[in-house]
């Protein structure tokens, strides 16, 4: 995603796995937005893409572990000590917005057959659109 | 009060179930708390007073009979028989009969009209009694209505009769007490302290009459019920109601029928571990007899309580004297005293601080060391008395003086209580229990203390005491009390609001900021997070910062705000538009009706008389709030913390028996608060007589209709620790209700906690409802303007969010359901058919049914799981 240097995004983003979402504008500042986004296995995905403030864009799995509901984009964005994150809209568990990673459960358990942590993909912004690279 | 003590602490301590208790009441009740008995006529409502845990009841080891009165105690058998004949055995018998209100021989003291006040059932008789009277004076005549007061009378003029005369003008009849001695409570406070209690009690409107013996009460010629009292000194009074509160009688008749020995004034005589001559037998509270005399206050007889319980489980327990410190609780009357009041230990001197101006008398007993206190009376301000009352015995730091002086003069220095200083006198907790609550069972806040300890849930009268107590422990034990938001703001809620309204910001970049804490090594704050950022958006929200999704605000809203629509389990929304007061024309019902056929929604009635509509998509909010924007609807704002409903009952326009309109009310309380942001979700209610249908008082605010006006209650809620609202003010004319609610409000919104609702925020508030009354009411803060004037903006700035949404196409663009495909519904939503209507498919249901979308038709199969759309039958 974003540790991908500018000029090979051009290149990166036209091969295999690459989608074109949307434009950057129409993502608005700390506020997610979902996507659907077919991946290179053919099996269609429901996404969250974040912008933050300084133009960086992530992407993460729509779908919450610990509701089951496909609901993440719609959660709050701020940062702990710093870091990214996104919160729960449902029942308010903390995710590292680069990583995926669950900071905090709120004393819960995710779903039966549902990881902890959500997948994150890579995103690189070129031309003004957003692209999701999903293998 | 004492009995249902005494089970309590057996079951607590009884781990084995060594004992099986039964209690025979007399009265058709609970145990009740007594002392609280003046506040039925506030609360007028039995259940509120009842003592303890009910869950004590359903104990299987305890057996509770209920207006079951023992008649007779067989001491050779070991049974007791009660009033249907019945005989039951008995290992050890506990008496807890407690007393009767004492008839002094007057005549006439038997007429209808004369009151005793013991009982709840006593309250209710002269609660009654009094509004018949009133209403017997409620004269027409041609030249207009007439209205005779209600004119009462109280014998006795100590802590009950000084209680029963507040009950009688709470009432709204006159009063006038009657005292035999030279002063008001001579049995607590001395003379100066009586003469300083009369003016306070003049003040509050009811007259003293002291040195005064009554020869007779007579009846009136024409009704037979109480007319008048002549006094011994020629002196005579008309009265039309008469309560007795001339001191009580033990009820030991059932000892003197067993043979058992009773006292001089009598009382059942026991030793100090409150058994009787006969080994089986115990008295406790006020029946015991015990070091020559009965005890007519709860603490000891809570003391005697512990005691019995104690010896029953092989404990050595003794009764260690009578701690008899009183606080009267008349509303506005501040007295106490403690100790040895009237300075009768020998060689004691006195320290007398007096400001009749402020009608303010104090004074501490001291030893002749003028060290150690051997006791005192407040009168006026009672603040030094729960600090002073524990060091009782001990010896005071410093100048004694020092603690009588108005605070800020002399500075008197810090009290460090003793380990076995006693607190809380009622259930008998010590100042080392407390800190051992924090330093051993881990309590960090006074909630946690009141829990675990006991201490302060009785009169009250030693929270303050309590609170500092916990503080300081918490603050020893390295306990920091953070009121900190978050790891983003040092501030609490409050602090935040001040800041931002003081210092005129309206973003979220600003107020982080400006106030936000920067970690060490760091160069920002950061961006916030969902507990700081939902706070900014609902104190910018109260203070008027236009639509709550413009500009950075969107940002900061919550899962519901964000969407102005309340998101349920499997991410789709519930949609409420507003029915103020739940009035709605069938035009209207037949819109929202067809607006969820259209589009499949759920439907339920709401508790707070509106309609709740489920399972409508991102996607569908704007076009679903479309139609009912056209219809005429407006957001309910179901989804924000913010007032949501006011209920109403139906009211004087049609209800047989309502005394004002309840209807109208709400609908005017409704479209004046609607849309008004606060830490936590409000709503209101509105009764249009006292039957209360419209359940006002379990409301932030409750109004109830009276037929002069509005009484208004506050800080009720229902939910997980449900509490009814308390009496605020009475009888207000409809503009002072608003500016009343307005200013409740506002102060509510300016200074509670995040998600602090009111019920806690009233209990919390420095000085309680009491200091709020006079914020809001008196205007004591002189900040009565500023709440006015806050909620004159609040309603002049008022817009339907949906509204302002539908004709803004930027925010419009925020509903659709996916940023590359926004008409697209979630293709992972499921629905079954639950009696005539959908309901999400269980984990289970999607698991084994199918998801397909084209299995929409019908209602027949048992399980058939249904894609985001799913029609039912009509």
């Amino acid at each position: 995603m974003t540790a991908l240097t500018p000029t090979s995004e051009t290149a990166v983003v036209d091969g295999p796995g690459w989608t074109a979402v949307c434009p950057l504008d129409a993502l608005a500042p700390e506020r997610g937005a979902a996507a659907l986004v077919t991946g290179s296995d053919g099996e269609e995905r429901q996404v969250a893409l974040f912008r933050l403030l300084d133009g960086t864009v992530c992407a993460v799995q729509q779908l919450d572990p610990y509701s089951g509901a496909n609901v993440m984009s719609r959660g709050i964005v701020g940062t702990r000590g710093g870091t990214p994150t996104v919160a729960s809209p449902v029942y308010k568990q903390v995710f590292e917005l680069h990583t995926g990673r669950c900071l905090d459960a709120a004393s819960k358990e995710p779903r039966v057959g549902l990881a902890a942590d959500l997948a994150s993909y890579p995103v690189v912004v070129t031309g003004g659109v957003v692209h999701v690279g999903i293998g | 009060m004492v009995a249902q003590r005494f089970v309590e602490a057996l079951r607590a301590r009884d781990a084995a179930g060594d004992w099986r208790v039964t209690v025979f009441a007399e009265e058709p009740r609970k145990p009740y708390d007594r002392v609280g008995l003046t506040r039925y006529f506030e609360v007028r409502d039995a259940e509120e007073l009842t003592l303890g845990d009910p869950a004590l009841w359903d104990d299987p080891l305890v057996d509770l009979h209920r207006d079951c009165k023992v008649e007779a105690i067989d001491r050779e058998a070991r049974t007791v028989t009660d009033r249907l004949g019945r005989v039951h055995a008995y290992d050890e018998l506990v008496l807890a009969t407690g007393s009767s209100a004492a008839m002094p021989p007057i005549d006439g003291h038997d007429l209808p009209g004369v009151f005793v006040y013991r009982t709840i059932d006593d309250v209710a008789a002269l609660r009654g009694w009094v509004e018949a009277k009133r209403e017997a004076g409620h004269v027409e005549t041609r030249g207009g209505v007439v209205e005779r007061p209600v004119r009462g009378a109280v014998v006795g003029g100590g802590l009950l009769g000084l209680e029963a005369a507040g009950a009688l003008k709470a009432l709204g009849a006159q009063a006038t007490v009657i005292q035999f001695g030279t002063h008001l409570m001579d049995v607590q406070i001395d003379l100066g302290g009586g003469h300083a209690l009369k003016r306070l009690i003049n003040d509050k409107g009811i007259s003293v009459r002291t040195d005064t013996a009554t020869k007779s009460i007579r009846p009136h010629r024409r009704t037979g019920h109480v007319g008048r009292m002549d006094f011994a000194d020629g002196g005579r009074l008309d009265v039309d109601v008469v309560v007795m509160a001339t001191g009580v009688r033990p009820r030991d008749e059932l000892a003197r029928a067993a043979g058992l020995e009773v006292g001089e004034r009598g009382g059942a005589v026991v030793d100090l571990t409150c058994r009787t001559a006969d080994e089986h037998v115990w008295a406790i509270g006020e029946v015991a007899c015990i070091e020559g005399r009965c005890l007519g206050l709860v603490a000891p007889g809570n003391t005697m309580a512990e005691v019995v319980a104690d010896r029953l489980l092989g404990g050595g327990a003794t009764f260690p004297g009578a701690d008899t410190a009183t606080k009267l609780k008349l509303s506005g009357v501040d007295v106490a005293s403690f100790g040895d009041a009237h300075g009768r230990t020998e060689k004691s001197v006195e320290i007398v601080w007096a400001d009749p101006l402020r009608g303010i008398y104090s004074k501490l007993v001291m030893a002749d060391d003028a060290r150690t206190l051997l006791g005192g009376v407040f009168v006026g301000d009672a603040t030094p008395y729960a600090s002073l009352r524990p060091m009782l015995g001990a010896e005071l730091p410093g100048d004694p003086s020092a603690f009588l002086l108005p605070e800020g003069t002399g500075g008197a220095p810090a009290l460090e209580l003793p380990d076995d200083a006693n607190v809380c006198s009622c259930n008998n907790v010590s100042a080392g229990t407390i800190r051992g609550a924090v330093t051993e069972h881990d309590c960090t806040d006074v909630a946690g203390v009141k829990a675990c300890t006991r201490a302060g849930t009785t009169c009250g009268a030693c929270l303050p005491l309590v609170t500092k107590l916990t503080k300081a422990e918490l603050t020893k034990a390295g306990v920091e009390v953070s009121t900190a938001l978050c790891e983003h703001f040092e501030l609490s809620r409050a602090q935040l609001f001040d800041a931002v309204r003081v210092a005129d910001l309206h973003t979220f970049s600003e107020i982080i900021a400006r106030f936000g804490r920067v970690p060490e090594g760091a160069t920002d704050a950061g961006r916030g997070c969902d507990i700081c950022k939902p706070t900014v958006a609902s104190v910018l929200a109260s203070l008027g910062n236009g639509h709550i999704l413009a500009g950075e605000q969107a940002t900061l809203q919550d899962t519901n705000d964000h969407m102005l629509a309340n998101m349920q389990k499997d991410g789709t929304y519930s949609v409420v538009p507003r029915m103020p007061g739940g009035e709605v024309t069938p035009e209207g019902l037949i819109v929202v009706g067809q607006v969820a056929k259209d589009f499949g929604l759920y439907t339920k009635i709401t508790g707070g008389q509106r309609i709740d509509m489920f399972g409508a998509r991102v996607e569908q909010l704007p076009e679903i709030w479309r139609r009912l924007v056209d219809a005429g609807f407006e957001s309910g704002h179901a989804y924000g913390k913010s007032l949501r409903t006011v209920k109403s009952c139906v009211g004087s326009t049609w209800c047989r028996y309502g005394v004002q309109d309840s209807v109208g009310m709400a609908v005017e309380l409704e479209l004046r608060y609607r849309g008004l942001r606060s830490p936590h979700k409000l709503k209101l209610g509105v009764s249009g007589c006292a039957r209360e249908c419209a359940e006002a008082r379990g409301k932030d605010v409750g109004v109830i209709a009276t037929d002069k006006g509005w009484n208004v209650y506050v800080g009720g809620n229902g939910g997980q620790t449900p509490k009814h609202a308390q009496l605020l003010a009475e009888n207000l004319s409809s503009e002072e209700l608003l500016r009343t609610i307005d200013r409740f409000l506002m102060l509510y919104i300016r200074t509670a906690d995040r998600l602090q609702r009111t019920a806690p925020w009233v209990e919390e508030y420095e000085g309680g409802l009491e200091a709020i009354r006079e914020v809001v009411i008196e205007d004591s803060l002189g900040i009565g303007a500023d709440l006015d004037a806050a909620m004159a903006q609040h309603v002049e700035g008022y817009e339907d969010e949906w509204k302002a949404v539908l004709e803004d196409p930027a925010k419009l663009a925020r509903f659709g359901s996916f940023v590359n495909a926004p008409t697209t519904p979630d293709p992972a939503l499921a629905y079954v058919p639950e009696r005539g209507q959908k309901r999400p498919a269980t984990a289970d249901e999607v698991a084994s049914g199918t998801a397909d979308p084209e299995l929409v038709s019908a209602l027949t199969s048992p399980v058939l799981v249904a894609g985001p759309t799913l029609e039912v039958r009509a």
